[in-house]
């Protein structure tokens, strides 16, 4: 049902770096789910919306106003790596890439 | 059982009382409970973090402000509790250097010593309320488990038989709770996660519905099913504790604008009049006969103070598994998406941002959280969103619908927490499936977004036995007056693990 490329796939998209034993693992555990799960397709559910949310509620707006926020220096503390008060990433786009 | 248990046993109630009458002192209840978790807490591994030196002080604090009169106004004041590692606690001073708060791990090594800038919800109302925060509780990496085997730091050993899980995903704080080590714990629930380890370690456990209790600072899991709720040994504890969590919460978009009821009122210990539904389809093959015999009995018992039984039905309670093991990892894949070894956590330090993402991602989650992660991303995938994604919020408008058609001629529903008592550790963790039927009892709840509390029935092959009692959204009044009139009247009020008796 789900092949070991699927998975493969499926993790390169979820940015999750996966083991040739864990995909070996995840391969029949995530056959067996979407089996298990897949029955769903037999209910009938032609007359049904979806719910997102069970509880109806309408978008809160608040006035676009400035106020206290959380410091620059807390905000940074737990970066693993920053630089002069920013966060420091690794390059996403450079010349000649 | 002797006739009084010991200090650290006793419920909120109690020791309220002994506070206000200054037999005892928060300073005293503090001490107990960390009597007890430094005899317990190492071998059933309640805890990840302890603020021990803090709560004593925050406990002569609290000892002070009764002295001068304030216990009124602080319903929980003195009184120690826990807290699921999974609510963030503010650990950092504006300046960004930490301070005596605790870290948050959720569980997981992607959040392995992180301090988190800001307090949650459930920490400032708590607090506000006057309990002594005594530390944070192990459980399921993200709250994704029922077994608390999923900790990347360790299983639960349920103090009723340390060969056996507490059930989870709140199973630290179930555990502790139910093993004197606190007098209550937070959990979230978001397929059982604290109805079902109250029901395994022989404590009440309350989900709240969707809305009533703030998500702020709750780390999220499947955000349109979390919801904060108390784990206490007994219902007006966990009334109190509720009170005390519930109120709107601009910070939380779901939290819902609603008068909070006083819910101690609602304890009136008289059920005669109400009806109470029992639907069919909940009990299930597979069930332990001691199981659904203690929950019968239950049930029986409530007829005999006067409330109506009717039996109900709800008939895709069957695809409530299926419909929630789409949804909430679809909903975790995204939440998840949040650790990326940039902002905050371990780093794998790599240079290439891909390369970075995925060795930080596929060192720092855990077996159970990948699976779900997968699983999620593959439902949200191009070509089958609709056929898994939509289908399942589609049947979730269903399994709503019956919920609230039922509720229409029923004041609430009863029925099992769990199919089985606690089983052994190891014994489900090869099998995903297996695991996930310990939820198919108390998942359609979340899934209808009701409340729901799970409360102590007795006892099978000397294991604790939990039913539930499930109620309209917002009517968590009706709720707890029906679990509090069973518990004060069936003689399992006191129920108490062996490790209760010094």
């Amino acid at each position: 049902m789900i092949s070991r490329s699927d998975v493969e796939h499926v993790a390169a998209l979820a940015r999750l770096g996966l083991t040739d034993d864990e995909i070996d693992r995840l391969v029949p555990q995530l056959s067996r789910i979407l089996e298990a799960v897949g029955k769903l397709s037999a209910v009938d559910t032609s007359s049904v919306g979806p719910t997102a949310q069970v509880i109806a509620l309408e978008n809160v707006m608040r006035d676009d106003e400035p106020r206290p926020s959380m410091s620059r220096e807390a905000a940074l503390a737990e970066a693993p790596m920053r630089e002069g008060g920013l966060l420091r990433v690794p390059v996403v786009l450079e010349e000649g890439r | 059982m002797p006739a009084t248990l010991p200090l650290a046993d006793r419920t909120i109630a109690e020791v309220a009382e002994l506070l206000r009458r200054r037999e005892v002192s928060s300073r005293d209840l503090v001490e107990a409970c960390l009597a007890r978790i430094a005899r317990d807490g190492e071998r059933l591994n309640t805890f990840l973090a302890i603020a021990g030196e803090r709560a004593l002080a925050s406990a002569d604090a609290a000892d002070a402000a009764l002295k001068a009169g304030e216990g009124a106004k602080k319903p929980l004041l003195g009184i120690p509790y826990a807290l699921k590692d999974i609510f963030v606690t503010r650990a950092l001073d504006d300046d960004g250097r930490p301070n005596s708060g605790l870290p948050t791990t959720a569980g997981s090594r992607i959040l392995e010593g992180y301090r988190c800038a800001y307090a949650s919800d459930a920490e400032e109302r708590l607090g506000n309320a006057g309990a002594v925060l005594l530390g944070k509780t192990n459980l399921d990496e993200f709250a994704m488990g029922s077994s608390n085997e999923n900790s990347a730091f360790g299983p639960v050993h349920n103090p009723w038989d340390e060969s056996l899980v507490p059930g989870g995903s709140s199973g630290g704080s179930a555990a502790a709770v139910a093993s004197g080590q606190a007098f209550f714990a937070t959990g979230t629930d978001t397929g059982g996660s604290i109805r079902q380890p109250a029901s395994l370690s022989g404590i009440v456990g309350f989900k709240p519905t969707y809305g009533r209790v703030s998500r702020y600072g709750m780390v999220a899991f499947a955000s349109s099913l979390d919801q904060c709720g108390p784990l206490a040994r007994s219902v007006p504890d966990a009334a109190a504790v509720l009170q005390a969590l519930a109120g709107y919460d601009p910070r939380d978009s779901t939290s819902v604008d609603l008068p909070v009821p006083d819910y101690a009122a609602a304890l009136t210990g008289d059920v005669q009049g109400l009806r109470l539904g029992v639907p069919r389809e909940y009990f299930v093959a597979g069930m332990e006969p001691g199981v659904e015999a203690a929950v019968r009995a239950a049930i029986g018992f409530l007829e005999g103070l006067g409330a109506e039984i009717v039996e109900v039905s709800l008939p895709s309670t069957d695809h409530g598994l299926a419909t929630y093991y789409i949804i909430t990892p679809a909903e975790a894949s995204a939440n998840l998406a949040r650790y990326d070894g940039i902002r905050y956590g371990p780093s794998a330090g790599s240079d290439d941002l891909l390369e970075n993402y995925l060795r930080t991602r596929g060192s720092g989650f855990g077996p159970e959280v990948k699976r779900r992660i997968i699983l999620g991303t593959y439902a949200l995938s191009a070509g089958y969103y609709d056929a898994y994604y939509v289908k399942a919020q589609q049947v979730r408008t269903l399994i709503k619908a019956e919920f609230d058609s039922v509720l229409a001629t029923v004041d609430a529903v009863l029925a099992p927490t769990s199919p089985t008592v606690a089983f052994k550790i190891g014994a489900k963790t090869d099998d995903p499936l297996l695991m996930y039927l310990n939820d198919a009892c108390t998942l359609p709840v979340n899934i209808a977004g009701l409340p729901g509390i799970s409360v102590p029935c007795g006892l099978s092959d000397g294991l604790p036995v939990g039913f539930q009692v499930i109620g309209r959204a917002f009517d968590e009044p009706t709720v707890l007056r029906v679990a509090d009139a069973y518990q004060r009247a069936s003689g399992f009020a006191d129920l108490r693990p062996p490790t209760a008796y010094d």
